[in-house]
């Protein structure tokens, strides 16, 4: 009898299970594997001495400090964005939101180019900034500005189509059960948004930690200063040094995967206080 | 709290939605605001809520000019038709909300909001319900919580727009029930805005029709029901047929219609119409009478007629089937209807004379 009980609509759950587990495999975990295998091969003590110096570890430092403040001003500046495009109606509001997706589009490479020119102490911004003393290309700023830059639809695009679906009602009666605008923001608005806020902002960091294009041309690439890890890797790599550029891969990983999965985490906490399962 | 509106009026770009009204409400009545869809009933509601702006007119409520006052200012309670809780809020949280918001100094001690909401949850008969989600509640469990968080502020007016219209018949039965018997406990000055008249007839103890933005009627349930004041609220009332007739002394004549049931009303001599509810006409055979029955159906309890008249008109008639008098398809039959209002071509006598029933 079980056998003719269908649990879901799907057709042949076991070929649909098959198909999408291969891809899964031939696009994510096949590659990642083959960087733990060769770590692996080399060996871990020996993963361990390439990390373990400095040089590495400023530059894993510098990639997920700056990426994470990357995300977090993205986290805001893009539920902010995402908000003036669906509650606002203003001329142009179409083009920009059109233009928000810019940065997906671009090459990483051209974005880093046009970002360097504008912000270089000859360009256009960076001798007003250079008026105040403020050297943005070729410091960490500019990597923090390219990384804002390529992980900014994340939040917007996660954020927007759930602010477009919360009722206007739900505002409406926090304001009759005489709540103040903030309060209402504070204790129905942004609540509502958090699981999806989260979302961005994982897609965000994850991003930003693995952006190359973009950074190098801003950074400047002065070791122990602005030199990113994805750099060093290529850098080991031009050297033919394959073993040392899986070390710091697989670094990277198992940070990310950390990070990724305490987001994953407190993101299910937050659904959980939303009564979904 | 009494409510007092005068002359007020408001337009959404180019439509104009209220046309000057013109209501008092007396402390803890319960009014319902009648009327079809774009009548500007829920406009009129939420003025009074303050989450609309009239253009033009008063709006004072136990002596305080309200249009001055935010709606976080008012102290009302609004149930909303989609209930708008709180999705991400236990039932609890949503009904103390009111209470928590407020500041400081003015914020009940917890163990006080506390027990306010247990009351609430008591009275809604939902004390089972407070630590789950509004996403894992029922229609009628998510209105009684709308409306547990309304009243949780002790409102001056409690407003509901379309409180019932999501539910399904039976759970929208009880919660009527239900709801009358808050208001007696709580006794706060109530308006709720709805399209169903049997709903505005059972539940208020008056009711204001509206149609285009203007008041129609304002009366309790018989007053309306036996006076309709315009053709507009007969037609809202049920009255889906409309019969040219002759009117003489307050009574209506036509061929093949027997008018001797309905009461005489106070409208000039002349040509008029007469305004019928399909379910409240009787058939008596009559070869003279030019309606004939041409159609005959049955939806098991009731019988669906269809008759045609003068001029290939035709008229809808409901009879319970059980005691029907035979009725044949051909056969000629003399309306005589138990429930009508007329209006004439030339307006009401005037002075109004004072209407009697027929004898």
């Amino acid at each position: 009898m079980p056998a003719l009980v269908q649990k879901t609509p799907m057709p042949g759950l076991r070929l649909s299970a098959g198909i999408t587990l291969t891809m899964l495999s031939i696009v994510v975990l096949l590659p990642i594997g083959a960087l733990l295998l060769k770590g692996a091969s080399f060996g871990p003590g020996n993963v361990w001495e390439v990390v373990n110096r400095e040089r590495v570890w400023t530059a894993l430092l510098l990639s997920f400090r700056l990426s994470v403040f990357a995300a977090l001003f993205n986290l805001v500046f893009g539920v902010l964005l995402a908000w003036v495009l669906v509650r606002y109606d203003f001329p142009g509001r179409r083009l920009v939101d059109a233009a928000v997706d810019l940065p997906f589009a671009l090459p990483t490479a051209v974005a880093g180019i046009a970002l360097t020119t504008l912000y270089a102490p000859n360009g256009a911004f960076g001798q007003l900034a250079a008026q105040i003393g403020w050297k943005i290309a070729y410091t960490q700023w500019g990597i923090l500005l390219a990384l804002i830059f390529v992980g900014l639809p994340f939040v917007t695009r996660t954020v927007q189509p759930v602010i477009e679906e919360i009722d206007r009602e739900v505002e409406e009666a926090s304001a009759t059960l005489g709540a103040s605008r903030p309060h209402t923001l504070r204790h129905v608005i942004l609540p509502m948004l958090t699981p999806a806020a989260l979302t961005g902002f994982a897609l965000a960091l994850a991003r930003a930690v693995g952006e190359y294009g973009s950074v190098i041309f801003i950074a400047g690439n002065i070791p122990l200063k602005t030199e990113i890890a994805p750099l060093l890797i290529v850098i080991q790599l031009e050297e033919f040094n394959y073993d040392a550029a899986a070390a710091i891969g697989i670094a990277m990983l198992l940070i990310s995967f950390a990070m990724l999965l305490a987001i994953n985490i407190i993101q299910i906490v937050s659904r959980r206080k939303m009564g979904h399962v | 709290m009494t409510i007092s509106i005068t002359g007020l009026t408001k337009s959404f770009d180019a439509t104009q939605v209220l046309r000057g009204i013109d209501l008092k409400v007396e402390d803890g009545e319960l009014l319902a605001l009648l009327g079809p869809s774009g009548s500007g009933k829920t406009t009129l509601l939420r003025i009074i809520a303050g989450l609309e702006w009239p253009d033009a007119g008063q709006l004072v409520v136990a002596g305080q000019d309200w249009l001055a006052l935010p709606a976080q200012k008012r102290r009302i309670g609004f149930v909303f038709q989609h209930y708008a809780l709180f999705p991400h809020m236990t039932v609890r949280d949503n009904i103390a909300f009111g209470l928590t918001v407020r500041p400081r100094s003015e914020r009940p001690a917890p163990a006080q909001i506390d027990a306010t909401v247990d009351n609430l949850l008591n009275l809604l008969q939902i004390p089972h319900l407070a630590d789950r989600f509004p996403g894992q509640l029922s229609g009628g469990q998510r209105q009684r919580v709308a409306l547990g968080r309304a009243l949780a502020i002790q409102p001056a007016v409690l407003l509901l727009d379309e409180p019932f219209g999501a539910l399904d018949a039976a759970i929208r039965r009880d919660l009527r029930r239900w709801l009358r018997e808050v208001h007696e406990k709580t006794g706060s000055t109530t308006i709720f805005v709805t399209h169903d008249q049997e709903e505005a007839f059972e539940l208020a103890d008056r009711v204001v029709v509206m149609g285009d933005g203007q008041i129609s009627q304002i009366g309790t349930a018989d007053e309306i029901h036996d006076h309709p004041a315009s053709a507009f609220v007969a037609q809202f009332m049920g009255a889906s047929i409309t019969l040219p007739v002759t009117l003489r002394g307050g009574r209506a004549e036509a061929p093949g219609l027997d008018a001797r049931e309905l009461m005489t009303c106070a409208e000039a001599d002349g040509p008029g119409q007469l305004h019928l509810r399909p379910d409240s006409i009787a058939l008596e055979s009559d070869p003279a009478s030019p309606w004939v029955l041409t159609r005959k159906d049955s939806n098991g309890t009731d019988l669906r007629l269809v008759l045609t008249g003068p001029d290939d008109s035709q008229i809808d008639v409901d009879l319970p089937r059980r005691g029907a008098p035979a009725l044949v398809v051909g056969g000629h039959f003399r309306l005589r209807p138990l429930w009508g209002a007329m209006f004439s071509d030339a307006g009401p006598v005037a002075p109004a004379a004072p209407i009697r029933l027929s004898a």
